[in-house]
């Protein structure tokens, strides 16, 4: 038996849904046709069969998020990971966070600034950029809304483009969205030991 | 064609944010895609386009987005289940069990979504919401706090970017 992960982590758990997922063999072909369209094809995995209960919703968000988080131009990726990562800080989804810290790490080299955040959360010290980007990111998580023009000001002074910018409130805006649904509807288990 | 959350964020086409918004025009039509994927579905199941709306009215006061609400209101005001109007207000009860837990579900996953925990999903098997209404609540919750983050953020670098 596998144990739930309540502390942050970079290394990524498996996830394990509340409500029985859709299964494969007896899904709807509007089902199959929504499942197609997700981030990774390698299988299709519990938490996609557990969205395509729904399937117009993941329809159309599995395509929203790839754009939001993985399109061309603008924010750098490993910044929109560091969006990601602050909206999953704030609402606490451990198996987000593991995911975007893993790949902010793999796209930055920055192991001390996942160090940081898991360390101290939202009163993370980090450098200039990354604190405007942290902070406006944490912020536009939390309800109410704490994020202040000053906070959006702090963006452009830290050098961010309008574009870049936009891309950062996406970034942590569909993460208020897929928090939403993998901290609530199932929980992280700490990967088996290989034998 | 305009969508919503350009329609309520006001932004000037010719602004610098306009013109970021004009590059990330796909984004904005799946945003509008889902909006009607969630509030409109095809196949809405054990909620209604009537209740949908209600509880994202509920929610968009929960973080006192006006714009919004009134935009959600106009569906409700629309639907024919009038009943559920109690429901568009935090706090608000319609009396039947299984609609006031999902109420409840959607207020936990607009306020403190960190808190959630198994036992929540469990209560509402409790009431018998089925399992499919468990993921379509959830969805409706989890789109109508991105969207009210999109439009929240648009204000913010549209407010400094006029000063």
């Amino acid at each position: 038996m596998s144990e739930v992960v309540h502390n942050f982590t970079a290394t990524i758990p498996t996830w394990s849904p509340y409500v029985t997922p859709v299964e494969l063999a007896s899904a709807t072909s509007e089902q199959l046709a929504a499942m197609k369209v997700t981030p990774s094809n390698k299988g299709v995995s519990p938490y996609v069969l557990t969205l395509a209960h729904d399937p117009e919703s993941l329809a159309v968000r599995s395509p929203l998020f790839n754009l939001i988080m993985y399109g061309k131009d603008g924010l750098s990726p490993a910044e929109r990971e560091l969006g990601a990562l602050s909206a999953s800080v704030v609402n606490r989804c451990i198996y987000c966070a593991a995911v975007h810290a893993s790949r902010f790490i793999s796209y930055s080299g920055r192991n001390n600034v996942v160090e940081e955040i898991f360390a101290d959360e939202r009163d993370a010290t980090l450098e200039a950029r990354q604190q405007a980007l942290f902070n406006f990111a944490t912020k536009l998580s939390t309800t109410p809304i704490e994020a202040t023009a000053e906070d959006a000001r702090a963006l452009g002074e830290a050098g961010l483009s309008e574009l870049e910018q936009l891309d950062l409130v996406l970034s942590a805006a569909i993460f208020g969205w897929a928090n939403r649904l993998m901290h609530t509807l199932g929980e992280p288990l700490a990967r088996s030991e290989a034998p | 064609m305009t969508t919503l959350i350009e329609t309520i964020a006001g932004v000037r086409a010719a602004s610098r944010l306009g013109q970021a918004l004009n590059a990330r025009a796909e984004i904005l039509r799946l945003s509008e895609a889902a909006h009607d994927a969630v509030l409109l579905p095809r196949e809405p199941g054990g909620l209604s386009h009537g209740l949908r709306a209600a509880l994202a009215a509920r929610m968009c006061r929960h973080v006192g987005d006006e714009a919004l609400t009134a935009h959600y209101e106009s569906y409700l005001a629309h639907a024919s289940d009038l009943d559920l109007a109690t429901l568009a207000r935090p706090g608000g009860v319609c009396g039947d069990s299984l609609h006031d837990a999902m109420a409840r579900h959607a207020d936990l996953l607009t306020l403190s979504p960190r808190e959630a925990t198994r036992q929540d999903i469990a209560a509402l098997k409790t009431v018998g919401v089925s399992e499919a209404d468990i993921v379509r609540l959830s969805e409706l919750a989890a789109f109508v706090n991105y969207q009210l983050r999109v439009l929240a953020g648009l204000r913010l670098l549209k407010e400094v970017e006029a000063r």
